[in-house]
Formats: structure tokens, C-alpha cells, sequence
């Protein structure tokens, strides 16, 4: 395989572009740049394999990030012993129950026929809603009220935050099953809509139900993973200090930068081997049959290709390496905030780094996601800069000049709206076309 | 009396608010399935498209009532209409002008029209926000209510108020003088005709001569005045925030599929079926039941079937079971 030296120098750009951030502003902030970049790239990985691959389009992908989120709360929390002895069992008895009734409606609906059949679903789905509630409700009003101000919630397994990981794309895998059930095989337009209403419904429960947990009370103080150091161990170990200060650091800055080199390393690696398997599979029978499939769909069916199956199948995969780059968002954080899932950071955005970088490219996902966040980021200096620059002339009080200094924030949608745009017609092909 | 009163309530709190939704929600889903009808891809910036055309009349409204020009008792937001979609058709037809014309010339796949609309929200979206902020805006101003519940109580004698707001009553008013001025356009007139034959079968319809260019260009000029109607009146009856426009998006789309995408009578039977089921779903039931039941069969709960955060919830339990039974829709559209 021969060196390609266009991307290797648009790569080279981009880390060039974080040391100059090291330089101008500080190490930490570019660490910080880093670890979310390596993010957001596994995020646009998902979504590169989904889109790129197979042309399906997913405007769920915030969902599927908050399900991974969720999972590292349910699994390294400690268990709330309280709160499973006032309502657990009942809220898994209810759960189940649920899963039940749906399961009853469906095989109402596939051996019935006619006018019983409209009749039995609804009797089964009215019926087993009321009983749902019925063994739900007071179940959750007693775990939420087992000291509301710090619990109130069931906990999680209280095993180790890594574990955390594959689960989040478990959930998220089975969220993108749901919806590719329903709406695959359909026009393409339905996907999207069925995918914005799941990213938007996921949220809402997020948001509202405090038994799981915790709603907006948010849920702070997730553990560390594995080979990540607290950043009070290493200020309070003498070694660690007098290493620092061999360095010329204060403990404190040098103590958060080799969290967040930790941190870097951590997901490196996972992306790393994530970019090794999507090559494998893109360049693999399995990948040409899903771009042949992207290709013309007709002529794959004719050749006796399961078109609705192998778009299933990349779907939940994708979403599932969504719902991974969720988990380790939210473990990066160290807290479960739904009230900071917003589709235009965490769905369009995405969206914006795969166009740019390169649909149907793996390297090109992963570059656009380095750029684009790069310049999400850097985007609100330069325009307060800007912003400034252009309203100097102006008296302090002037209301345009308020006004202009406050819309800055909301510059950030028109660049990246303009960028999409621009690429998507005049280089859809983005910056390291498919090959 | 008793029966008297939960009709009374649930005309108070279930009927005149699912209809004003319902309105509001035929309006834009209209929008939307015309958009689909002739350009053929599901336009995600519909919402804020309404979020603009609501934001340019509401800033017309101020200027308006700075000026003290107003027609008391209805809302000086009425007279700002046109403005508003004056500067709206201007910008979807800029929009069409610079994004979606050359897609149409390459014969791109509905997909990538549909990710265009995505770029294209953002930048309306950044817009709405630049200029006006992403704070609530009130502009309704005019009689507030055409019935007070006090009044009514004392004129009817009955336990149970009905208030009926006039931002209601045009709503429902204004929606169906649209409704009626767009079939009358698309059943009678050359070019409505056109546009329909365009969307029934686009090669036959080139075929006889029907430029499409002219019929995009209809369609969103048509698209600009059901988008700001539809956002003004909304920005009326509730508030103006652009992210509630934003999200508006899902049951909108809901309504123009469960009707049938592509076909205008099912949007508007949509939308209804849209904003009744959230309504009934998401009201507590429990003063209707009250009335209803003997005193000791009362409920003690709220008898609230989802609480009101899961209203999308709804819209989309309604369109997943659509998609999954009768992808065509109710109406019969034009998309499987």
C-alpha cells in the first residue's frame, strides 16, 4: 500500500492545528480538543458506515449517544439498596409486564385477521397500559422518594465504568433494531423522520424519568475507568510532585494533563481498532456487497441480496459504535447531564464531519471529525474577536453592538449550516473522497 | 347538571385546544406535503421556515405598535401577516435559487435534498436566533377573550367555566379560510392544475407542456404563506421560542404521513389526528371522570395517561404504527 501524502499532510495539518492551541492557549484546552475529537470521531465512524456504506440516513444520532450515556450510569453506579427494596422488584415486574403486552400485540397482529384483530390489539394494548401504570407508579414514587436530593433513583450494578462501553452499544443496538424494523424498506425520507422522533423520545424519558436515572437532577460522580488516575491522587502523591516540578509544572496543571493524556490514550486505542475493523469490513465481500447495495439497489436484489436485511444489520451496527462513543463521552465528563443532549451538537454536527470529511471514507470520517470540532470550538473565539473588531467603532452602550456581541453563540449554527452546505454541492465527495 | 359540566370541561380543555392544534398542525403538515408532492423529498427546515416567517411578522407587530397602528380587538399580528410572508417567499425562493435548484438539474436522489434542508435549517435556524434570540417572545396583543370563564359561569350557572381565547377562535377561523383558498387554487385555477398534474405524474405533466420550474416556484410561494400563517398562529396561541418550532418538526411530519405524504386532504386530516390523540393523551381526565361517576367510584390520581413531556411520544407512537400497518397512510399518498 503506497503512502498516500495529500492525507497524510491533512492529518499533519490537524494535529498542527491542536499544538498550535497547545501554544496560544494552554495544553489543557487542546487535551481537551484532543479527547473530544477522538469522540466525536468514533461517532462519525458510526455514522460513515451507516451513511457512507449503505446511503442510510440517521438523524437519531443523538439518541443513540444519550442511550450510551445512560448505560454508563446503570452499570457503574453503586446499587441504591433502599430504593430496590421500596420499588424494584415492582418497576422490573412492570417492565416486563411491558414487554410482555407489546410482544402479546404483535402476535395479535400476525396471526389475526380483520376486524378481531383491530379489536384484540387494542384490547391488549389498553388493558396492558393500565396495568403497566398500575404496577409502575407507585413503585416510582417510592424510589424517588428515598433521599431525593442525592439518590432517588434504583443505581447501577456498580461494576467497572468499562464494562460500561459495549453495554452502551448494546442499548443503542437495540434502539436502531426497533426503528430499522419499522422503518427500513421503506422510502429513505421515513428513516429520518423515524429516527428524529426516537432521538427526541429517548431524551424526553432521560429527562423525566428520575427513577432511572435521576432526570435533570443529573447523576455526578461516575468512577473513573481503569488506568485513568484521580486528579487529587496524583497532587497528593510526593513522586508525582517532585516529577512535576523536574518538569517545570505546577501539580495542578500537571496533574489534569496526564488525566487527559490518559484519557487520550484510552480512546486512541479504542478508535484505532475501530478504524481497523471498519477497513477490514469496507474492504472485505461484506463491504462490497453494502456499497453495491448503496449503489443500485435493484440490481443487488436481482443478484438475490437481502437489501432490507443488510441495511438492518449496518443500522444497528452503526448506531451501536454511536452508542459506544456515548458511553465514553459521558465517562470522559464523569456525570450523566440529560439536559445537555442538543440535536445540533450531537446529531447535525456529526452529520457535518462526515460530509466534510469524506462520506464512504473511514480516514475521511475521522479527519472531518477533527476538523469540524476544531473549528466548533475556535469558532466562538474568532467571532467575539471579530465581533469586536467590527463593532470598536461603536459607543459601549449602542444596542446593536449588545446585540451583535450577544448573537455570537448563534454564529456557530450558520457556519456549520453554510460548511454543509458548500461541500455537500460543491465537494460532496469531501476532503479524502472514497476511493 | 353534572353531565352538563364534564361536556363543559372537556370542550374547555380537551376540544377547543385540540382544535386550535389541530389547526396549527394542518397548516404546516400542508406545507410539508406539497413540498413533497412536487419537489419530492421531506423538507427538515419546515419548522424553522415557520420559525421565520413567525419571527419577521412579529417584528413587523412591534414596529407596528410602536407606531400605535392596531386592530383592536383582533391582534395587530393579523395586519403583519403579509409582511411576513412577503420576506418568507422571498427567502424560500432564494433558498430554492441557491441549494435545491442545482440538485434538482443533477437529478439527485431524494436523500441528499433532504440533507440539503438539514444545512438549509441550520442556517434559518442560526438566523432566528441572530436576530431575534433564542428567548420566548410574546406579541399577541388585542382582546385576549371572546368568552370568559367567570362570564360563562355566572351566564350559564354552571360549576365549570369555558374560556375561549381569541387567538382560538382565529386560529380555527384563519385555518380554515386558508384551507379553503388553497383547494379552490389547486381544483380550479391553470396553475393549481398544473401543480397537481406535476405531482400525479411528473413526465406526462412535462409532457404537456407544464414549465416545473414555474410549479416549484408556486409551490413555494404557496409553502411561504401556509408556513407563516401556521407559525404566527402558533407564536399566538402559545408562545414564540424558536427551538418549540424546532421540535414542532415531528408532529408535523406525523400529520402529513399519517394522512398520506403528497396528498393536501390528508394533511389536514392528519394534523387533527395528530393534535386530538395528544391532547386526550396527555389531559388529566380526572375532572371529566369526576362529574361523570358516582361520587364513590371518583378516581384519586389524575388520570393522566402520559404526562405532557411525552406529547411527541404520541405523535410518534401514531406514526410508527402508520408506518408499520398502512405505510401509504390513511389518505393514500403518493410514498411507500
Amino acid at each position: 500500500m503506497s503512502v498516500n501524502w495529500k492525507n497524510v499532510s491533512l492529518f499533519a495539518i490537524v494535529a498542527g492545528l491542536l499544538v498550535l492551541v497547545g501554544v496560544i492557549q494552554s495544553a489543557n484546552v487542546a487535551l481537551a480538543l484532543l479527547n473530544i475529537g477522538l469522540i466525536s470521531a468514533i461517532m462519525a465512524l458510526g455514522v460513515n458506515l451507516q451513511w457512507g456504506y449503505a446511503g442510510l440516513f440517521n438523524v437519531g444520532i443523538m439518541g443513540f449517544v444519550a442511550l450510551g450515556g445512560l448505560a454508563t450510569v446503570l452499570t457503574s453506579m453503586p446499587p441504591v439498596v433502599e430504593a430496590w427494596q421500596a420499588g424494584g422488584a415492582r418497576v422490573i415486574a412492570a417492565l416486563l409486564l411491558g414487554a410482555g403486552v407489546i410482544a402479546a400485540a404483535v402476535q395479535a397482529f400476525k396471526r389475526l385477521a380483520g376486524r378481531v384483530r383491530t379489536l384484540a390489539m387494542l384490547a391488549i394494548l389498553v388493558g396492558g397500559f393500565f396495568a403497566y401504570r398500575w404496577l409502575l407508579d407507585p413503585a416510582v414514587a417510592a424510589i424517588e422518594a428515598v433521599s431525593p436530593a442525592s439518590t432517588g433513583y434504583l443505581g447501577g450494578a456498580g461494576l467497572p465504568i468499562l464494562i460500561a462501553w459495549p453495554v452502551g452499544a448494546l442499548f443503542a443496538a437495540g434502539a436502531a433494531w426497533a426503528i430499522g424494523k419499522t422503518a427500513l424498506g421503506l422510502r429513505s425520507d421515513y428513516l429520518a423522520i423515524a429516527t428524529l422522533g426516537i432521538a427526541e423520545i429517548i431524551i424526553a424519558v432521560l429527562k423525566n424519568e428520575d427513577w432511572l436515572a435521576r432526570g435533570v437532577k443529573n447523576v455526578v460522580g461516575l468512577p473513573r475507568p481503569w488506568p485513568v488516575p484521580k486528579e487529587i491522587d496524583l497532587q497528593n502523591s510526593p513522586s508525582f510532585v517532585s516529577r512535576a516540578e523536574g518538569w517545570g509544572l505546577d501539580p495542578v496543571t500537571a496533574s489534569s494533563i496526564t488525566v487527559k493524556l490518559a484519557y487520550a490514550g484510552l480512546f486512541a486505542a479504542v478508535l484505532l481498532v475501530l478504524i481497523w475493523m471498519a477497513e477490514r469490513a469496507l474492504n472485505s465481500p461484506w463491504g462490497r456487497m453494502m456499497r453495491a447495495i448503496r449503489d443500485n439497489e435493484e440490481a443487488a436484489e436481482a443478484m438475490g441480496k437481502d437489501v432490507t436485511g443488510r441495511h438492518l444489520q449496518v443500522f444497528v451496527i452503526g448506531a451501536a459504535i454511536c452508542g459506544l462513543a456515548g458511553a465514553m463521552l459521558t465517562t470522559l465528563d464523569g456525570q450523566f447531564t440529560p439536559g445537555t443532549y442538543q440535536p445540533l451538537r450531537f446529531t447535525f454536527l456529526i452529520w457535518v464531519m462526515v460530509i466534510v470529511g469524506g462520506s464512504g471514507n473511514n480516514w475521511g470520517a475521522v479527519l472531518g471529525a477533527f476538523v469540524i470540532w476544531f473549528f466548533w470550538v475556535e469558532v466562538e473565539p474568532i467571532g467575539n474577536w471579530l465581533m469586536g473588531w467590527l463593532t470598536a467603532g461603536m459607543a459601549d452602550d449602542n444596542p446593536v453592538k449588545l446585540h451583535l456581541l450577544d448573537s455570537v453563540a448563534h454564529m456557530r449554527l450558520l457556519t456549520m449550516g453554510v460548511i454543509l452546505l458548500l461541500v455537500l454541492r460543491f465537494s460532496p465527495r469531501g476532503l479524502i473522497p472514497e476511493k | 347538571m353534572d353531565f352538563l359540566n364534564a361536556i363543559v370541561a372537556l370542550a374547555n380543555y380537551v376540544l377547543i385546544p385540540g382544535l386550535a392544534y389541530g389547526s396549527q398542525l394542518a397548516l404546516g403538515a400542508l406545507g410539508v406535503t406539497l413540498i413533497y408532492g412536487i419537489l419530492r423529498f421531506s423538507n427538515f427546515a419546515h419548522g424553522d421556515t415557520m420559525a421565520f416567517g413567525a419571527m419577521v411578522t412579529i417584528l413587523v407587530t412591534w414596529w407596528f405598535q410602536s407606531l400605535g397602528i392596531s386592530i383592536a380587538p383582533l391582534p395587530t399580528a393579523l395586519l403583519a401577516i403579509p409582511f411576513g410572508i412577503l420576506a418568507t417567499a422571498a427567502l424560500l425562493l432564494a433558498t430554492d435559487r441557491v441549494v435545491y435548484r442545482f440538485y434538482r438539474r443533477v437529478k439527485a436522489k431524494p436523500v441528499v435534498l433532504v440533507m440539503a434542508s438539514l444545512g438549509v435549517m441550520f442556517i434559518m435556524n442560526g438566523i432566528v436566533r441572530f436576530v431575534i434570540g433564542p428567548d420566548d417572545q410574546r406579541f399577541a396583543d388585542g382582546a385576549r377573550f371572546i368568552i370568559k370563564a367567570r362570564d360563562f359561569k355566572a351566564w350559564t350557572g354552571l360549576s365549570e367555566g369555558l374560556a375561549l381565547r381569541t387567538s382560538q377562535v382565529i386560529t380555527i377561523v384563519t385555518a380554515v379560510v386558508v384551507v379553503a383558498v388553497l383547494f379552490w387554487f389547486l381544483n380550479r385555477t391553470r396553475t393549481g392544475k398544473s401543480m397537481r398534474a406535476f405531482s400525479d405524474n411528473e413526465d406526462l405533466a412535462l409532457l404537456s407542456g407544464i414549465n416545473p420550474e414555474r410549479v416549484v416556484m408556486y409551490t413555494w410561494l404557496i409553502v411561504a404563506a401556509l408556513v407563516t400563517v401556521a407559525g404566527v398562529l402558533y407564536g399566538l396561541d402559545k408562545s414564540f421560542k424558536p427551538f418549540t418550532y424546532f421540535q414542532l418538526l415531528l408532529p408535523i411530519f406525523a400529520s402529513a404521513i399519517v394522512g398520506g405524504l403528497g396528498n393536501p386532504l390528508g394533511a389536514i386530516a392528519g394534523g387533527f389526528v395528530i393534535a386530538f390523540s395528544e391532547v386526550t393523551v396527555t389531559y388529566a381526565w380526572k375532572k371529566v371522570l369526576t362529574y361523570l361517576l358516582p361520587a364513590d367510584w371518583a378516581p384519586d390520581g389524575l388520570v393522566q395517561l402520559l404526562s405532557t413531556d411525552y406529547k411527541f411520544a404520541v405523535s410518534f407512537a401514531i406514526l410508527v404504527v402508520v408506518l408499520l400497518i398502512k405505510p401509504t397512510g390513511l389518505f393514500k399518498g403518493q410514498a411507500v
